[in-house]
């Protein structure tokens, strides 16, 4: 199982243990996205992800061929939560595991970069000023633009 | 032809709507087309659709451009910019 869209937490190092069974592996990449408790300068309590169920894990799993064929990787694994989650909990685990870390990183990097800007999620957060649907970045778009220039 | 369209995120929240299946008129062939003829319905829809809104679409579980053909039975979405990760 390659990608997992679930509201339940995950155990990074559970996920990592997976990754590391294959002797043949010689470093794995993690990245972790986390719910911060400060955004546009104003405390934030909650937030609400939202996905499309049905295109989501189909976009997901794109990423990743997109990423494999790119690079000569061992295995990759998503896990992206959707749903009501507080201050420090875990929003999305990128694993990926090859023979070498240069790859490793790279992939790991580009997969975070296609599913901030392809995948259909939406962070609604809760504030103290209400609820408010977070605005995309357009430095997200130009993480885009730097792979698809060849530059990444 | 006949479509099923769906809505998310603040979008589906100032359409007031989620899910709705329409009939298109023939001159209705593209997504941009379609978002086009839903604007066309006033009010919030004329907003919130307007040219230069910054909308994302998806036909059948796909990202596309406005120029994508629309085929019978295509299910369609429109959202806002995405913000997972």
């Amino acid at each position: 199982m390659t990608v997992s869209v679930q509201t339940r937490d995950f155990d990074a190092g559970a996920e990592i243990s997976v990754l590391r069974a294959d002797s043949s592996v010689g470093a794995i990449v993690t990245f972790i996205g986390t719910v911060r408790d400060i955004n546009e300068g104003d405390a934030v309590a909650s937030m609400t992800l939202e996905h499309y169920p049905g295109m989501t894990e189909k976009a997901l799993a794109g990423i990743v061929d997109e990423a494999r064929r790119r690079w000569t990787l061992n295995a990759v694994r998503v896990i992206h939560r959707v749903g009501t989650l507080r201050a420090c909990d875990q929003i999305v685990f990128v694993g990926v595991a090859g023979r070498h870390r240069g790859e490793c990183f790279a992939a790991c990097e580009f997969i975070m970069d296609y599913l901030k800007t392809q995948a259909p999620f939406w962070k609604k957060e809760a504030t103290g000023h209400g609820e408010r649907w977070v605005e995309a970045r357009e430095s997200d778009d130009e993480a885009l633009r730097r792979w698809e220039r060849g530059e990444g | 032809m006949n479509v099923d369209i769906l809505y998310f995120a603040s979008l589906r929240e100032v359409l007031g709507q989620e899910k709705e299946a329409a009939e298109l008129p023939e001159t209705v062939r593209t997504v941009g087309d379609l978002r086009s003829w839903l604007a066309g319905r006033g009010g919030a829809w004329a907003t919130a659709l307007a040219p230069g809104k910054a909308v994302r679409a998806a036909r059948n579980h796909a990202m596309v451009q406005a120029a994508e053909p629309l085929q019978a039975g295509d299910e369609v979405a429109f959202f806002p910019p995405v913000t997972g990760g």
